[in-house]
């Protein structure tokens, strides 16, 4: 946040990075938005695309996860962002597991916490999207 | 500060997690669950399913346990999972083996329960065929097995009525003519009314036929464990349909009920009776597998309630008024233990079991302690239940919970033999009285079966309620093992009725 010294070459996280973690946020939107499809038609199939959008999230912000546990240990701009980062991704993986189990529930089992666990986790994931490519912006790579 | 917004967030949620991750285990078993008014807690399920998949086993030089007076031998070994029997008029024993279903794998879930899943089944390909047992000279060892007809598409369901042989494919009614005697078909069977066979998450299609041979009964199960396939995968499910046997036209006899694995008329009453498994994720202790006579026209309940009218949650959208006519089931067997076999007992069978049903428990999976993976005896009186099960043939299960088999059908033959057909180690079981069946070891005369299989055993041995064979200083089980029996080899099968422990 208090950029001083930007450097025009190195900015944001790697692009493997930065795909992996920007990729996340899209399924886990898309799960909230089935799942809210779900609830509102009783229609089997939108549970279904949640699920496989919840494990297609887990896949991406898992591998970000890596990514963002070694971030933590290169030169960045603020060690301190780089850890908020990486905590905020672990909670919304955590999360995102604990959301595939409620969805593998049958039927309207899964309902309604999977609706709101799967918005929490599209917020969690967009802030750490946010933050992560913030604590990116200066400084080396990760 | 943004920050701190976020973490008042994931405050929030924690608990959230807390409460999910409880409740996942609950071992204490107490099973008061038989009967008319069974127990029924309420519904739990933790963040993982309460599941128990208890790994094969091998025989080795073991048999099953039969209470005191019976001995057991397995009859035919490395069949292609064999699931339902019949007992011929000649006392030819007809064995259906197969494996059906077609679910797709829909949810990351699916492919996780199908590994889970495969380690509590045989290996072995479903034979698609009926295998013919014949004991030519009635000293109890079937020596002649034949194919009597093939490539059929997961038959189960099996009734003879005069010279029509009615098998029951996983998509099909099916009729082969039959000949007393005959070792293998004429031809290829007629159909006569296809089955609906769509996904076929419980592919299992029950047979049993009226007493006067002109109606057909055919249970269909539903096509998901609680609608997690959609309502439009339900129509013609969970029913058990009547079929005029001359042409084929069907009306839905009774509906509602979750999986109807096998049906069979009570001999004195004439009256339609079945065991279904219920559904599953609601806890170790719901919903009881029942043995019920099936009322014409009744709904029993699937999947917007059950046991009667107790609403299952999981359905939407809702049905108030067809849960107000849902009627409850006869006789709770206790949850998950999976029947998949029922015939009703004669005076032959003796002893304490002469009045009363077998059932066929193939055993749970869906929770933490293994229950069923027995036949049991279901004592009537006055035709019906009276008196909690009685263990038949049991010693399936190791003591560390892995087991040997698993029971599926169950057929009492006019002789007073059980034959139980065992799809886990791919035998099938045939259970005889000491001091009536053909048991030569045991030192009684010849067999007075044979001729037409409806022989009675000699007159004074019947008398009720003795548990025979005092005088045989030999216990079933030492007393088996004394017989050269043939074991079923180790090596197992791989089958799937879909979903369920079936």
């Amino acid at each position: 946040m208090i950029a001083t010294a930007e450097r025009p070459t190195r900015s944001g996280p790697n692009p493997l990075h930065g795909m992996l973690l920007a990729g996340a946020f899209p399924l886990f939107l898309g799960a909230a938005l089935s799942d809210y499809m779900y609830s509102t038609s009783f229609e089997i199939l939108w549970s279904t695309f949640s699920s496989w959008l919840i494990a297609g999230g887990l896949v991406f912000s898992g591998f970000a996860l890596i990514c963002a546990l070694i971030g933590i240990f290169r030169p960045a701009g603020s060690r301190g962002l780089s850890i908020v980062y990486f905590v905020l991704l672990l909670v919304t993986w955590i999360l995102g597991f604990i959301n595939a189990l409620v969805h593998a529930r049958d039927a309207w089992a899964m309902m309604p916490t999977g609706l709101t666990l799967s918005i929490v986790i599209a917020v969690l994931a967009f802030a750490a999207i946010w933050i992560g490519f913030t604590s990116r912006k200066t400084g080396g790579q990760s | 500060m943004r920050y701190a917004r976020k973490h008042s967030r994931m405050r929030y949620v924690a608990p959230l997690s807390i409460l999910l991750l409880a409740g996942g285990a609950n071992a204490a078993d107490k099973d008061p669950q038989y009967g008319a008014n069974p127990d029924l807690p309420d519904p739990q399920r933790g963040l993982l399913p309460n599941m128990g998949v208890p790994e094969k086993a091998p025989w080795d030089d073991k048999l099953p346990t039969v209470p005191d007076g019976y001995s057991i031998k397995a009859i035919a070994t490395d069949l292609k999972i064999p699931r339902q029997t019949l007992v011929l008029p000649n006392g030819d024993i007809l064995v259906a083996e197969g494996s059906g279903g077609h679910a797709p794998k829909t949810k990351p879930k699916d492919f996780i329960a199908g590994v889970i899943k495969a380690k509590g089944k045989s290996s072995v390909k479903g034979g698609d065929r009926l295998t013919l047992l014949r004991d030519s000279d009635g000293d109890g060892t079937y020596e002649e097995q034949t194919v009597f007809a093939e490539n059929l598409d997961a038959p189960y369901g099996l009734a003879l009525v005069d010279n029509d042989l009615y098998v029951a494919n996983q998509g099909a009614l099916v009729r082969f003519d039959y000949e007393e005697g005959q070792t293998e078909a004429s031809g290829a069977p007629e159909v006569v009314t296809p089955l609906p066979e769509k996904i076929n998450h419980h592919w299992t299609k029950s047979l049993a036929a009226s007493p006067d041979g002109q109606t057909l009964y055919v249970g269909i199960g539903s096509n998901s464990n609680i609608t997690e396939r959609g309502m439009e995968a339900e129509v013609d499910r969970a029913e058990i349909w009547e079929i005029n046997a001359e042409t084929g036209a069907h009306r839905a006899y009774a509906t509602g009920v979750r999986n109807p694995t096998a049906l069979t008329f009570q001999p004195d009453t004439d009256e339609l009776w079945a065991v279904a498994n219920e559904r599953d994720e609601l806890g170790p202790h719901l919903v009881p597998d029942y043995l019920t006579s099936i009322q014409e026209g009744a709904f029993y309940g699937w999947p917007y309630s059950y046991w009667g009218q107790h609403v299952d949650p999981r359905v939407k959208p809702e049905n108030p008024k067809l849960v107000e006519s849902a009627i409850s089931p006869d006789y709770s067997l206790g949850s998950h233990r999976a029947p998949l076999g029922v015939d009703f007992s004669n005076s032959a069978v003796g002893g304490e079991f002469a009045n009363g049903a077998f059932v066929g428990e193939h055993g749970s999976w869906n929770r933490a302690d293994p229950v069923g993976y027995k036949v049991v005896f279901i004592p009537f009186e006055n035709g019906e239940p009276a008196g909690d099960p009685v263990d038949f043939v049991s010693g399936f299960l190791t003591g560390d919970s892995r087991t040997r088999g698993r029971p599926v059908g169950v057929t009492v033959a006019p002789d007073g033999s059980v034959i139980v057909a065992d799809d886990l180690s791919n035998t099938v079981w045939r259970v005889t009285r000491d001091d009536a069946g053909s048991e030569p070891v045991a030192g009684m005369d010849q067999p007075t079966t044979s001729e037409n299989g409806a022989a009675m055993p000699e007159g004074d041995s019947m008398t009720a309620d003795q548990p025979a064979a005092d005088e045989d200083p030999t216990g079933p089980n030492e007393g088996v093992t004394k017989e050269e029996s043939e074991m079923p080899k180790e090596g197992y099968s791989g089958s799937d009725e879909g979903s369920d422990s079936t």
